[in-house]
C-alpha cells in the first residue's frame, strides 16, 4: 500500500472516530483546497454524521447568528419580541468552510463554545494556500483531529467506507472502554518529546484512542488505538523531532541502533517508571508522519503552522465603532451595529400618519426595517511596514543587525501608533520573507535572532516578496508600506541567475508593479557614496530616496516613520 | 448561571503545578483592592481553568436578588434598575467572561431595544461591567482585545464606576470587579496602560517534566469521565483553601507592615525604574496578603521576596534591546536590594 492510500485510509478511520464522539474530540481541521478530494471527505462526514444536526457557519458570522438575538423583522411586525436562535445552542457539529479566514474575535468565541463541552464540535475547513494563511491557533489548539490533504491525489482517494450499523455499535461500546493508567504516561511523554507544550493535546489523543478502541470492538484501549492516536492527533502538532535535531530527518526508516543509543542517553535523565518500547513505537509512528520538511521549517525558527504573525488586534476594521463619525446609512441591525435611534426616527416619521391608518393602531410609534439607519464611522486603518534589506555583500551584517534594531524600536512604540513590522531580506539567489507583520516583540526577538548574510544582489526577488507580503497585509486590512535598505545595484535577476542586465530589467520591473498598486515606499541607500542607481530605482517606485549612509538603528527608524507617516 | 453541584468547573486545588498563578489569585480573593491578575503563557497551561475553577472556590457573596448590579443592600440599587424582588440571598462570586470582539452595548450596557421598540420604553440594558460588579471580569486573549474597550475598561476598572452617556441615557452604577486577563505575548503586546492597571502579573508555561504533565492528563481525564465523582474526591480540598481565604480575609486588617518593610518596597520599585507608585503600593498590598495568608501577623521580607516579581515585572520600562526577560530583572534586582 502506497504512503497516499494509507493516508487515505487513516482519513476514513478519522472520520469514524470523529463520529463516535465529536464532543471529546472537538472537531477536525482538515487542510485542503477545494476539489473532489476534499469533496469525499465532506459526502464521508456527512454520512457518517447522520442523525446529528450539522450546522453551516462562515467566517464572517456575527454574533446574533451565532448566540442569537432578537430577530428584528418579526419583533416590529408582531408587536413582541421575537428571538431567533443562535447557531452555538444546543448539541451541533458546525461546519466551517474558509476556516483560514477566521478572526481571532470568533476563534476565541468557538473555542470557548467547544471548551464547554455542551456537545459543540467544529469541522474546520482550511483552505490556506500559504503558509501563513491558516487557522487561528487558539481555535486549532481545540480540534483534535489535524488533517492534512493537499497532497492527496485523487486516484488513491476512492470512497470513503464508513459502516453506520458497526457506528452504532461502536457508540454503545465507547462508555465501556477502559484506558489503562500506562496508556496515560506513554501519551504524555510521547507529545512531551514531540516538543507540544499544550497538554490538551495528548488528553485529545486519549480520546481519540477511546473511541478507536470502541470501533474496533475492544473494551480496552490498546497499542493500535494510541498509534492512531498518535499519527492522527500528535504528529501533526509536532515542533521538534523526537530525537536530537542535529540527526538528518527520517527519510524511509532510520537504521536501528542509532536512534537506540540516543534513547538510551535521553532516557538517562528521564524516569525510568515508564516502559519503554510501546513509546519508542508510537515515536517511531510519529516520525513516519512528521511532515517531511519539518526540519527546515524548525530551522526558519519554528513550525510554519503556528501562529501567523498578523494577528494582532485592530486589523480589518470594518468602521462602524469609533473614529470619524459619517452620516448614518439604512442597514439591518446586528451584532455589531449601532442604531442610530435619532436617525431612525427620523426616517420613520414621514411615514407614521399612514403607517398608523393602515394598522388601525394609533398610541405607538411605526417602525420597520427599512427605518433603521446605522451609524458609521471612519478611521484609518493599521499601518505594516515592511523592511526589504539587502543582505548581500560585505555590509550586509551591519545593514540587517541595524534594520533589525530599527525593527524593535519601531514596535516597541508600536501599541500607540498601530503599526505592524514585516522584515524580508533578500541575498545570493533569493529572498526570504524573515518576519512576516507582526507587532509582537517577543515574537520579533525570537525570529530575528540570527540573520544570514552575504552572497549576491537579488533586489527583485526582495522586492517581489515584499509587493506579495504587502498584498497580504492589504488583505488583512492595513496600509501597507516598503523600506527598502540598500547599498548596490541588483545582479541577480529574478530566476536566481547573476546577470546584470536582466536583474537590473526585472527590478525596475517590480518597482514599477509596487508602484502600480499604489503602496508607498521609501528607498534607503546605506553606502558610503550615493549609487545613482538607487535614485532611478526610486523614481520607479514613485519613492523618496534618502542617503543616509552607516544608518543606525535610531536614525533609520526616525527616517521611516518621517517619511512614510507622511505618504 | 452553571449548576454547580453536578457539573462544576474543574477545582481549583486540583491543579497541577502552576503555583504563581494559583497564589496571585489566591491573593486578589483576600484583598479584592490588589487590582487584578494578568496570566502571559502558552496555550493549554491551564489558563481559563484556574479562573474557572476559582470562581466555585470562592466564598459566595450576599446580594439582592433581582439586582443586575449585584447590590449588597437595598440602598446601593441603582435608580434605573427596577427590581422587584429584594431579598437578600447568596450568590456565588461572580465571574464574568469579556469574550473577545465584544460589542461596546455588550459590555456597558445600552438601551433595551426590545422595549423602546415594543413598548416606548427608555429603559437600559445593564452589560457585562454590570454583572461582574462584586465579582471577577476574565478577559481571555486581552492582548487581541479592541482597543477602545481596552480604553473603557481602563476608566472603569479605575473609577469602579461604569457611566453611560449615549442614546439618550445617562445611567450609573457601581462597577467593582477584579480584571483577569490572560493571553499569549506571542500573538501580540499589551498596552503599558493597560499593563500597569494590573496588580499581579504571572507567567506560565506548559510543565516540561514528565511526571506532572503526566498527572495533570490523569486528573483532567478522570474529571472529565466522571465529573461528579471527581469534584466530591477534591470537595475538602478546596473547601480547606476556601477556609483559609476566609480567615486570611479576616486577618488582613490585623496585618502589620513596619516602616523597614516599606523602605525595602521603595527601594526595590526605584532600583526597578518603575513608573510611579502604583508598583510600592501593590507590593505591599499583596505582601500583606500573602502575610495572612500564611496566617502572619507581621509582612518580613520572605514575603515581599516572594509576590516581588508577580507585582512588579509589568511595571519596567520596556527596553527593546534587553534580552533577558523582566522576571530575571525583578528577581536580580530582589537579591541586590533585599541582601
Amino acid at each position: 500500500m502506497t504512503d497516499s492510500q494509507e493516508r487515505w485510509q487513516r482519513v476514513n478511520l478519522a472520520l469514524a472516530c470523529f463520529a463516535l464522539d465529536p464532543a471529546a474530540l472537538g472537531g477536525i481541521w482538515l487542510r485542503a483546497r477545494v476539489g473532489p478530494v476534499r469533496d469525499r471527505v465532506q459526502k464521508g462526514l456527512e454520512t457518517a454524521l447522520q442523525g446529528l444536526s450539522l450546522r453551516r457557519l462562515h467566517p464572517g458570522i456575527g454574533d446574533n447568528a451565532l448566540f442569537g438575538g432578537i430577530d428584528l423583522a418579526a419583533t416590529l411586525a408582531e408587536g413582541h419580541v421575537i428571538r431567533t436562535r443562535g447557531i452555538l445552542d444546543g448539541t451541533a457539529v458546525l461546519l466551517m468552510p474558509m476556516a483560514e479566514r477566521v478572526k481571532p474575535g470568533l476563534a476565541a468565541r468557538l473555542a470557548t463554545a467547544i471548551d464547554a463541552r455542551k456537545g459543540l464540535s467544529l469541522i474546520a475547513f482550511d483552505e490556506g494556500a500559504e503558509p501563513e494563511e491558516t487557522l487561528p491557533p487558539a481555535l486549532a489548539d481545540r480540534l483534535a483531529i489535524h488533517l492534512d490533504l493537499a497532497a492527496q491525489g485523487l486516484s488513491d482517494a476512492p470512497e470513503l467506507a464508513l459502516d453506520l450499523a458497526a457506528l452504532a455499535e461502536a457508540r454503545l461500546l465507547l462508555p465501556r472502554v477502559r484506558l489503562p493508567d500506562s496508556a496515560i504516561c506513554e501519551m504524555a511523554e510521547v507529545a512531551a518529546r514531540l516538543g507540544i507544550g499544550s497538554l490538551r493535546a495528548p488528553l485529545q489523543a486519549l480520546a481519540l484512542a477511546r473511541a478507536s478502541a470502541a470501533l474496533m470492538g475492544e473494551d480496552c484501549v490498546e497499542q493500535a488505538d494510541l498509534t492512531l492516536a498518535v499519527e492522527l492527533v500528535l504528529a501533526p502538532r509536532a515542533t521538534q523531532l523526537p530525537q536530537n535535531t542535529q540527526e538528518p530527518p527520517p527519510e524511509t526508516e532510520p537504521d536501528p541502533p542509532n536512534p537506540e543509543k540516543a534513547e538510551t542517553a535521553d532516557e538517562g535523565d528521564d524516569q525510568d517508571q515508564t516502559d519503554l518500547p510501546p513509546v519508542e513505537m508510537l515515536i517511531e509512528a510519529a516520525k513516519a508522519m512528521l511532515p517531511p520538511d519539518l526540519l527546515a521549517r524548525l530551522q526558519a525558527g519554528r513550525a510554519a503552522r503556528q501562529a501567523p504573525a498578523a494577528n494582532g488586534s485592530g486589523a480589518a476594521k470594518k468602521g462602524n465603532r469609533r473614529g470619524r463619525p459619517l452620516p448614518s446609512r439604512p442597514g439591518r441591525m446586528g451584532g455589531d451595529a449601532r442604531v442610530d435611534l435619532v436617525a431612525t426616527l427620523r426616517a420613520a416619521a414621514p411615514w407614521q400618519p399612514m403607517r398608523r391608518k393602515a394598522s388601525g393602531v394609533h398610541d405607538r410609534l411605526h417602525i420597520q426595517m427599512s427605518d433603521i439607519r446605522l451609524r458609521q464611522f471612519e478611521e484609518t486603518s493599521d499601518r505594516a511596514i515592511i523592511f526589504v534589506v539587502d543582505a548581500s555583500g560585505s555590509a550586509a551584517l551591519a545593514r540587517l543587525g541595524e534594520a533589525k534594531g530599527a525593527i524593535e524600536l519601531l514596535l516597541g512604540e508600536a501599541y500607540a501608533r498601530r503599526d505592524h513590522v514585516a522584515l524580508v531580506a533578500f541575498r545570493g539567489d533569493g529572498a526570504e520573507v524573515l518576519l512576516p507583520p507582526t507587532r509582537s516583540l517577543v515574537q520579533t526577538k525570537r525570529r530575528l535572532a540570527q540573520l544570514p548574510g552575504g552572497g549576491g544582489t537579488p533586489l527583485a526577488a526582495g522586492l517581489k516578496a515584499a509587493l506579495e507580503l504587502a498584498l497580504l497585509a492589504q488583505g488583512k486590512g492595513m496600509t501597507a508600506s516598503l523600506a527598502v535598505l540598500t547599498d548596490g545595484r541588483a545582479n541577480v535577476d529574478l530566476a536566481g541567475i547573476a546577470n546584470r542586465a536582466q536583474a537590473g530589467t526585472d527590478a525596475t520591473a517590480m518597482a514599477k508593479a509596487i508602484r502600480a498598486r499604489g503602496i508607498p515606499a521609501l528607498v534607503i541607500d546605506t553606502g558610503l557614496r550615493p549609487t545613482p542607481g538607487l535614485a532611478t530605482l526610486a523614481g520607479d517606485l514613485g519613492a523618496p530616496y534618502l542617503a543616509l549612509p552607516r544608518a543606525d538603528a535610531r536614525a533609520l527608524s526616525a527616517a521611516v516613520d518621517a517619511s512614510l507617516s507622511l505618504a | 448561571m452553571k449548576d454547580v453541584t453536578l457539573t462544576g468547573p474543574f477545582p481549583f486545588s486540583a491543579i497541577v503545578g502552576q503555583e504563581d498563578m494559583k497564589l496571585a489569585m489566591i491573593l486578589t480573593a483576600i484583598d479584592p483592592g490588589i487590582g487584578g491578575v494578568l496570566v502571559f503563557g502558552d496555550r493549554g497551561t491551564g489558563k481559563s481553568t484556574a479562573v474557572r475553577g476559582l470562581a466555585a472556590l470562592l466564598p459566595p457573596i450576599s446580594a439582592v436578588a433581582g439586582c443586575p448590579v449585584n447590590s449588597a443592600h437595598e440602598g446601593d440599587i441603582p435608580d434605573w434598575a427596577q427590581v422587584s424582588d429584594t431579598a437578600i440571598i447568596e450568590k456565588p462570586t461572580p465571574v464574568i467572561d469579556l469574550p473577545l470582539g465584544a460589542t461596546e452595548d455588550r459590555v456597558v450596557g445600552a438601551l433595551d431595544i426590545e422595549k423602546a421598540l415594543t413598548r416606548g420604553e427608555k429603559a437600559f440594558e445593564p452589560g457585562l461591567l454590570a454583572r461582574a460588579n462584586r465579582g471577577y471580569l476574565y478577559i481571555d486573549e486581552v492582548n487581541l482585545l479592541e482597543d477602545h474597550l481596552v480604553d473603557l475598561l481602563l476608566d472603569v476598572a479605575q473609577s469602579g464606576l461604569n457611566v453611560v452617556e449615549r442614546e439618550g441615557l445617562s445611567i450609573r452604577h457601581a462597577a467593582r470587579f477584579v480584571l483577569v486577563g490572560s493571553g499569549n505575548p506571542e500573538e501580540g503586546e499589551l498596552r503599558p496602560q493597560l499593563l500597569d492597571r494590573f496588580g499581579l502579573s504571572v507567567d506560565v508555561t506548559s510543565p516540561k517534566d514528565i511526571d506532572t504533565r503526566i498527572e495533570v492528563i490523569r486528573r483532567r481525564d478522570s474529571y472529565d469521565r466522571d465529573p461528579g465523582g471527581f469534584l466530591t474526591e477534591w470537595r475538602g480540598t478546596d473547601m480547606d483553601l476556601r477556609a483559609r481565604i476566609v480567615s486570611a480575609r479576616e486577618g488582613l486588617g490585623h496585618v502589620d507592615a513596619g516602616e523597614p518593610i516599606l523602605r525595602d518596597c521603595a527601594a526595590l520599585c526605584l532600583a526597578l525604574g518603575s513608573d510611579g507608585l502604583r508598583g510600592e503600593l501593590t507590593l505591599l498590598r499583596a505582601a500583606r496578603a500573602l502575610a495572612a495568608f500564611d496566617g502572619d501577623r507581621v509582612v518580613t521580607r520572605d514575603h515581599l521576596r516572594r509576590v516581588a516579581p508577580a507585582a512588579l515585572r509589568h511595571r519596567l520600562r520596556r527596553d527593546p534591546l534587553d534580552e533577558a526577560g523582566s522576571t530575571t530583572r525583578v528577581t536580580r534586582v530582589v537579591e541586590e536590594v533585599l541582601a
